[in-house]
């Protein structure tokens, strides 16, 4: 959907981004992830032009973007920041109806459609929809920064440290929701991220930045079971990456089924690092499972556990 | 120390009451003059006996404790209207005297004193004390500002302050007052008007580019320093100048003294606070809000009105209410060039040592000034984000 080849950016002098070669594909969630000073805020906003590259070539759907105009190019792609950047002289619906205006969506097409992504970010339209954004708190502000971005049906949704702003409780709760609107419209995603966790948890594919460079890219697993340098190692953490490897799988796949087990159960979505800490804090070594419905689906062992990081490998 | 609206007694009304009380025992109410000319003298209390009127008497009963009392919707309301009704009693009293004066020796003069434009002041400061905590929004605040004032408008109109000597020495200038308001109006629009219209483009350039920006109010600001009566002085030679070589200028009226000269002046003055609120207004659009609105597609030109335009409106239309005041004041001044309007009223009672004269062109610049504020606030207030 969108190639990078040998891309590089200069501010005053010094390279942002370094001759970048970059694939995002279709219905991927990318993450760009590294430290300040990467590059990796540059790499996105060169998508929709914010920032023009000064060599190389960005492709976007075949063609190079300097081949769109920018506001064309922009109004095809979603653009979601951490300051949210909302009209604060606007409703919260004329907001998220921006994109649709500009594009002369009909009135009630434009009112459908505000009505139907409030409803898919859980902001209440009776509630919310004629409300200030000053009105409204940090994380509801997120969401309909995220409901403006993904307004006009954009076939790519750009995230520049969407929930950088926010608390841990409510961004845990954002970052469930964009994942669910990820799996549900298999829409393309960049996101622009320095939070590991965050990456681990939505991306299927990471780029790991550094200094302009992409110092190694793949899936979280792959990441997490084969570092490639000290970087990226150190980038992961080095003690933790047991820990973080059995979070990107789900109980319900290492499940013994046929073996029921009285006890508080665990649920068979929950990671294996719930799991772990579940064993841990319980000081046992086998748990029952039940399903999403509550149903007994059979039991987790501790020594599933390890097993799972051999698999994994 | 406990929050203020918490505190038992109101120190403002506290200060305020004891102001009242020391500038009626310390200052003439009222003064006479056996004519127009010549400096009065008080009148003594006996001569204002008259005036134990149940609109003194009642509400200075009870502004006198009201500090003591207990901040409330009710004592706050019942205060700004005995403080409205307290001065429109001392203004009817004061006519009733210069009637009473009048008719014993009519080309005898009643003005008034020291303490009656004091109590003004204390009474305006007491009502508007107690309007802001009663209505929090400015524009609520206006509506009531104007009911609580509109009495004395009706008493002015009604004749009964007549005989005063300010207002026998407007009976006399009606047409000369009138002109002079007109031509006050039309400096004041005559100058914003250009200088709007010049200063918020030039404002958005400067903006745009930092570096014009510097050398831009770098001259404003020289400008600013030159003291009105030099600038206003400077202009009269190439204006001259210029209606004596293109005659089709000096009928449109331009001139080395006149209208063009002060309008020119003003207008340069004007400047300054315009562009200068209008960049203001522009950088405290939040960089976020106008990266966004780029991000998602807007040109430049939506961005600029549909985003930082209506964003820094409020901070414009504050420079805008800045800019009339000053330019209301600094219009008397432009009478020393033949501008004519309020300041030629001044002028010609400050050359005959006529104070009240000096009074009858100073009053109706302090009123425009401030009806002009509170119109300007109005509309700014509108604007406000509701919380």
């Amino acid at each position: 959907m969108i190639e990078f080849s040998r891309v590089s950016k200069r501010y005053h002098g010094s390279l942002a981004v370094d001759a970048l070669d970059l694939v995002v594909g279709e219905g991927q969630f990318t993450v760009l992830l590294g430290t300040s000073g990467s590059g990796k805020s540059t790499t996105l906003k060169m998508i929709n032009r914010l920032v023009e590259r000064d060599e190389g070539e960005i492709r976007f759907a075949g063609r190079d973007v300097r081949h769109f105009e920018p506001q064309d190019l922009r109004r095809r792609m979603g653009y979601a920041i951490q300051s949210v950047g909302l009209f604060p002289h606007w409703t919260v619906e004329k907001n998220i109806a921006t994109v649709p205006q500009l594009l002369g969506w009909s009135y009630a097409r434009t009112a459908a459609r505000v009505h139907e992504l409030m409803t898919m970010l859980q902001l209440d339209p009776g509630r919310f929809a004629r409300r200030y954004p000053h009105q409204l708190s940090g994380g509801q502000q997120q969401r309909v920064g995220v409901a403006r971005a993904l307004a006009a049906d954009p076939e790519i949704l750009l995230m520049d440290e969407p929930f950088g702003a926010l608390d841990p409780v409510t961004r845990a709760a954002l970052q469930t929701e964009i994942g669910r609107i990820h799996r549900q419209t298999g829409r393309t995603v960049v996101m622009v991220t320095h939070d590991l966790d965050e990456a681990l948890g939505l991306a299927t594919h990471i780029v790991l930045m550094n200094q302009g460079r992409i110092e190694q890219q793949g899936t979280p697993l792959e990441i997490l079971s084969g570092p490639a340098s000290d970087f990226v190692r150190d980038f992961v953490g080095r003690s933790d990456i047991g820990i973080r490897l059995l979070a990107l799988e789900r109980v319900a796949q290492h499940t013994r089924t046929g073996e029921i087990l009285p006890g508080e159960p665990l649920l068979s979505h929950n990671t294996l690092r719930e799991a772990l800490s579940a064993f841990v804090a319980r000081r046992v070594d086998r748990l029952p499972v039940v399903d999403e419905q509550g149903c007994p689906a059979g039991t987790l062992h501790f020594s599933d556990l390890i097993d799972a990081r051999h698999d994994a490998r | 120390m406990p929050p203020f609206s918490q505190r038992k007694h109101d120190r403002v009304l506290l200060a305020l009451t004891l102001l009242m009380l020391a500038s009626l025992y310390a200052w003439p109410l009222l003064t006479w003059a056996p004519n127009r000319l010549l400096t009065g003298h008080a009148l003594p209390w006996s001569r204002l006996a008259n005036g134990w009127h149940p609109l003194l008497w009642l509400p200075g009963m009870l502004l006198l404790p009201a500090w003591a009392l207990r901040p409330r919707r009710l004592v706050w309301l019942a205060t700004a209207l005995a403080a409205a009704a307290l001065l429109a009693g001392l203004c009817g009293l004061a006519g009733a005297v210069a009637a009473e004066e009048a008719a014993r020796t009519p080309f005898g003069r009643t003005s008034f004193g020291a303490a009656f434009w004091s109590m003004a002041l204390l009474c305006w400061l007491t009502a508007a004390h107690c309007l802001t905590r009663l209505f929090p929004r400015h524009s609520s605040r206006s509506i009531a500002h104007l009911l609580l004032w509109a009495p004395l408008g009706l008493l002015l109109a009604s004749g009964r302050m007549d005989e005063l000597s300010v207002l026998k020495e407007y009976a006399n200038r009606q047409d000369v007052f009138d002109d002079a308001l007109w031509r006050h109006v039309q400096i004041l629009l005559a100058t914003l008007l250009p200088a709007i219209a010049t200063g918020w483009p030039l404002g958005l350039l400067a903006f745009r580019r930092p570096a014009l920006r510097q050398a831009l109010f770098a001259v404003l600001n020289i400008i600013q320093t030159i003291p009105s009566i030099a600038l206003f002085g400077l202009l009269i030679a190439p204006l001259a100048w210029l209606a004596q070589t293109s005659p089709w200028l000096a009928r449109a009226g331009v001139g080395g003294i006149g209208m063009a000269p002060a309008v020119i002046a003003l207008a340069l003055y004007a400047l300054l606070p315009i562009v200068r609120s209008m960049v203001a207004g522009l950088e405290q659009v939040p960089a976020a809000v106008v990266e966004a609105a780029a991000g998602m597609g807007l040109s430049q030109r939506q961005i600029l009105l549909r985003v930082e335009l209506p964003l820094a409106l409020p901070v414009v239309l504050a420079g805008i209410r800045i800019t009339a005041v000053q330019t209301v004041g600094m219009a008397s001044v432009a009478a020393l060039i033949g501008a004519g309007g309020f300041g030629a009223i001044m002028f010609q009672g400050l050359a005959g040592s006529a104070l009240d004269l000096v009074l009858l062109g100073v009053i109706p610049v302090v009123a425009l000034a401030v009806v002009l504020d509170a119109l300007f606030s109005f509309f700014e207030s509108l604007l406000e984000i509701r919380p």
